[in-house]
């Protein structure tokens, strides 16, 4: 047992039911109890979503603990199969179904006889894999599923696209900035004349994924999700992939670089040397933001950077390698897979943090004092209780992080967001110093803000015990309120009793 | 799949309970903050903690006094013992945070497992010397507000009974005597003369202060005092509870609590509809009085005049119609008092239907629709999410009360909605609060018009499946 007030990445289910409804016309069937459906609020409330979200559960109740599901799991699979004809439905096993131990993969193969759509089961264990792990897993057995039976049904073509090509692979739901990311990436690749194959899970078709073998090759932007997919793809049908995360100017670069070599080796002979170039002076501000004034009054400032492995790491180099900042300390929540964040931020910072212990990287930032932090929203509160500002770069996030203008992390445009975002976060710490140095912008106290300046009314004690209980930021209304009422009626004290008249006269 | 008829007698049905709801481990959101000694543990899985985490958004930066017990795989096969993982885990919050009551919520999982947290309660507690209250509130039985009500079914048990002898006596004057402290005898006493002579009366239910202050205000204008309030600011100040004492519910879904009273402790429940809007505050006060034979002043007049001063709500939504999909048990109350100001309600869906419990609301709400003139909604236990929507697309109500998995996709639909969650955390309780209900109820609709001239309905590209 572990006494825990947070964390960092969810449930296995919730990566299997985040690749799930990425697809379309996938529907994902999970065996909860009542009430773990909660990602379908999730869904439509960070991403706005305007169509249902493509998750139901098979309820687990107390009739299913004496009897096992039995009947109820082939028929939710096979009536949601009736009712919206999805071409796959993924049975969802969560932390309950896994003590169950029923026998899952046979409600499957039985419900399979009936459905007209294919049936998997997601093959994650709640107690050994988290919400990125089992994202990762479910999306490549996925793939593996539609490939090996493309290739049963002798569908699977495995000749290349006649101009070299690309999958983008990991794109998906509730994925921090995904959206805008997968857009910069594909201009990045029409810019640089590469044609964009298939882009999975986001949006894509399952009968498309037989399309896979014939790009050229795979990117994966994200190091949590699309790994394992892109390895068997490599293993499978020879095709090669890169996993440099074009975050950053100079990352972008070498992603760009990296790609250059494998399509050359494939037969064209590209240079985009030029192209790198002219984003990289011209295009994106990145570069030229280094170099301003700006910038070398950055020099040297400590941060603490924390997040996912991707964004952790990426934005550890572009702090250190691109602005000059003294990154104190790295760190990430992914402890399965510490090794690479290790070897990738090692050189760019001081120390290291691996741990999903909110509390140990509250700790180190308090220790640390930083001008700034780069983490998540867990950071975020950190940084406010100890008046430090933080830019958000991971999951996990709110609402706000979920932004409908155009914000991409990755490719040219995504270095022009990170740079705002950083130096935004540093100004405003300054900003705030300053004003504290000198005494903030009014020297005197606020005195009135309008309205009743000096009360004449006397508030009896129970009243103003009972306005003391009102939310502060609403407090001023509620008291103007209900004087300019208790005026009006010629009372001379507040009470109780008057006080709620006036809510029920004016609402105050 | 007929529709309600013009029938005039309530239909109950039952479908095949998949719905969207909350776990009823969400209770500890607002328990938490209700009793200000306590400390919820959840004794769950990382699903509980992510749900929680999520579902309470911006309160757990704030340093909540509620903590996940997250179980790992060797308490799931047993190689690692409950008790000493529970101690261990205890102590440190004893350390940390000094509660005068640890709550332990118990999940699906250890009803599971079978983990027996009422058998080691009792040790614990002696062994660490905090107060342990155990309440199984999990997914497997019941849904989200029921939460609230196991919780405070198990403190039932916890409340003290009155102590005869005479120095305890003393020190409870002392303690009153505390209280009136600056006082003059004579105002004590005309304050005690204000009420009438009745039996002891403790209400349960957990509402935020100034609900409570407002609703004992209401009630001590009838001369009736309140004894106590399950649950009350603090643990330590959980209301004597004797055998004859009269309770009563503030709200529709602690029925657990109200069998425990009745008969664990022997109290007499006071039958009510809920005073949940105007109608049911003033038939909530009634029924108290007329059990402890006071006749009630001035009520007619109050009830009166609160429906006139939330005219221009009510203007907004008089014969229109409103659908509930069912998730948090306020539905027939908010059903009645939404019929009462003039709209129609095709349909209730509620996650479980106390018949007894709910006897005096239920009668009233048939009673409320005839006399308005319009046909009783069906009423459907366990809904059937899927169908439901079904019937909204067929039925177009003017507004569906509904869970945040539907709210958004509705909306895009073209259809009216509001999100249900809110009414459990709003102020919904007394004649003063009846406009907080029609804020809420009306705010689509306000919103909407305020958009209607630009044409932007549905926002979906084809008729979607859902």
């Amino acid at each position: 047992m572990k006494l825990a007030y947070w964390m960092y990445a969810g449930p296995a289910h919730i990566g299997t039911l985040r690749i799930a409804s990425s697809f379309k016309n996938v529907h994902a069937i999970m065996h909860a109890p009542l009430g773990d459906d909660y990602f379908n609020v999730m869904r439509s409330m960070l991403e706005r979503e305007r169509d249902f979200t493509p998750v139901t559960a098979s309820i687990v109740d107390r009739n299913v603990l004496a009897r096992g599901s039995q009947e109820k799991v082939v028929n939710n699979i096979v009536r949601k199969d009736g009712e919206e004809k999805p071409d796959l439905i993924v049975l969802t096993p969560t932390c309950t179904s896994s003590i169950l131990q029923e026998d899952l993969a046979n409600f499957v193969e039985r419900a399979q006889m009936d459905a007209q759509g294919d049936v998997l089961l997601a093959d994650v264990n709640h107690y050994r894999y988290n919400e990125l792990q089992a994202a990762d897993r479910t999306l490549h057995q996925i793939v593996k599923y539609y490939l090996e039976k493309a290739k049963k049904k002798n569908e699977l073509s495995q000749e290349k696209t006649a101009h070299p090509s690309v999958n983008i692979i990991g794109i998906s739901t509730l994925g921090f900035h995904n959206q805008h990311d997968c857009r910069e990436l594909k201009q990045l690749m029409k810019d640089l004349g590469i044609e964009v194959n298939e882009v999975i899970p986001d949006g894509a078709s399952v009968h498309n994924l037989k399309n896979l073998p014939k790009a050229w090759f795979n990117l994966v932007p994200y190091r949590e999700l699309g790994i394992a997919t892109a390895q068997y793809l490599e293993e499978e049908f020879n095709l090669p992939y890169v996993d440099i995360t074009p975050m950053g100017v100079v990352e972008t670069a070498r992603c760009i670089r990296k790609i250059q070599q494998i399509i050359n080796e494939q037969g064209t002979n590209v240079d985009y040397e030029e192209f790198i170039n002219e984003q990289t002076l011209y295009v994106s501000q990145a570069a030229w933001f280094s170099r301003s004034i700006d910038c070398q009054n950055l020099t040297g400032k400590k941060a603490v950077v924390f997040g996912d492995n991707t964004h952790a790491a990426a934005i550890t180099k572009i702090l250190a390698r691109e602005m000059g900042i003294h990154v104190v300390l790295a760190g990430t929540y992914c402890k399965y897979d510490a090794d690479w964040f290790k070897e990738q931020v090692s050189e760019y910072c001081d120390e290291v943090l691996i741990s999903d212990d909110n509390g140990a990287i509250g700790d180190a930032i308090a220790r640390i004092e930083p001008s700034a932090i780069f983490g998540t929203q867990m950071e975020r509160h950190v940084g406010k209780r100890l008046d430090i500002p933080c830019g958000v770069i991971a999951a996990p996030i709110h609402i706000q992080n979920f932004p409908i203008g155009y914000k991409p992390f990755c490719g040219y445009e995504g270095t022009n967001q990170i740079a705002d975002l950083v130096y935004n976060s540093f100004t405003l710490g300054m900003e705030d110093h300053l004003l504290e140095i000198f005494g903030g912008h009014d020297t005197k106290e606020v005195i009135t803000k309008g309205i009743s300046a000096d009360s004449d009314l006397n508030w009896n004690k129970e009243a103003q015990a009972e306005l003391n209980k009102v939310p502060g930021f609403v407090r001023g209304k509620v008291k103007r309120n209900t004087e300019k009422f208790a005026r009006e009626r010629g009372f001379s004290e507040i009470s109780l009793e008057v006080m709620y008249a006036a809510k029920e006269a004016v609402g105050a | 799949m007929t529709l309600a008829q013009e029938s005039t007698s309530l239909q109950f049905e039952c479908e095949t309970g998949n719905y969207h709801t909350f776990c009823p481990i969400s209770c500890v959101a607002w328990l938490y903050q209700k009793i200000e000694d306590s400390f919820f543990l959840v004794i769950g899985t990382k699903t509980c903690g992510y749900f929680l985490q999520n579902a309470m958004g911006v309160m757990i930066f704030a340093e909540p006094r509620y903590a996940m017990a997250e179980l790992e795989e060797g308490d799931i096969s047993a190689q690692l013992k409950d008790y000493e993982e529970l101690k261990r885990l205890c102590l440190q919050i004893k350390r940390d945070r000094n509660p005068s009551v640890i709550v332990w919520i118990g999940t699906c999982t250890t009803e599971i497992i079978k983990m027996d947290l009422e058998g080691l309660a009792p040790k614990l507690e002696s062994e660490i010397g905090i107060p342990i209250v155990t309440a199984r509130a999990n997914g497997l039985d019941y849904a989200f507000t029921q939460g609230e009500d196991t919780v405070l079914a198990a403190m039932a048990h916890k409340c003290p009974k009155s102590v005869k002898e005479e120095e305890e006596k003393e020190e409870r004057n002392a303690i009153h005597k505390l209280l009136n402290f600056g006082r003059k005898k004579e105002d004590i006493s005309q304050e005690e003369s204000e009420y009438k002579e009745h039996p002891p009366l403790v209400l349960f239910g957990s509402l935020p202060d100034p609900v409570v202050t407002n609703l004992t205000l209401e009630l001590k204008k009838q001369g009736v005092k309140i004894s106590g309030w399950l649950p009350s600011k603090r643990y330590t100040e959980l209301p004597v509870i004797d055998e004859g004492y009269y309770v009563s519910g503030v709200n529709p879904f602690l029925s657990r609590t109200a069998t425990t009273l009745m008969r664990r402790r022997k109290c007499k429940l006071i039958g009510a509809p809920f005073p949940i809007g105007p109608d049911g505050t003033r038939a909530w006060i009634e029924k108290i009085c007329s059990v402890f034979n006071i006749e009630p002043q001035g009520l007619e007049e109050r009830e009166a005049k609160i429906w006139e001063s939330l005219e221009e709500y009510i203007k907004l939504i008089r014969g229109k119609s409103v659908f509930f999909m069912g998730d948090n048990l306020l539905e027939i109350s908010l059903a009645r008092f939404l019929i009462r100001c003039g709209m129609t309600c095709p349909e209730i869906g509620i996650p479980y239907m106390d018949k007894r419990y709910q006897k005096a609301e239920l009668d009233f709400l048939e009673k409320t629709c005839n006399e308005m003139g319009v046909p009783v909604p069906r009423i459907v236990e366990k809904p059937d999410n899927y169908n439901q929507i079904q019937r909204i697309y067929e039925l177009k109500p003017d507004l569906v009360i509904t869970g945040m998995a539907h709210a958004n996709p509705l909306e895009a639909r073209g259809i009216n909605t509001k999100w249900s969650v809110e009414f459990t955390f709003a102020q919904i309780h007394g004649f003063t609060n009846a406009r907080d209900i029609l804020e809420l109820a009306t705010r689509p609709l306000r919103r909407n018009n305020n958009l209607k001239e630009l044409g932007w309905e549905k926002l979906v590209k084809e008729e979607a499946k859902i």
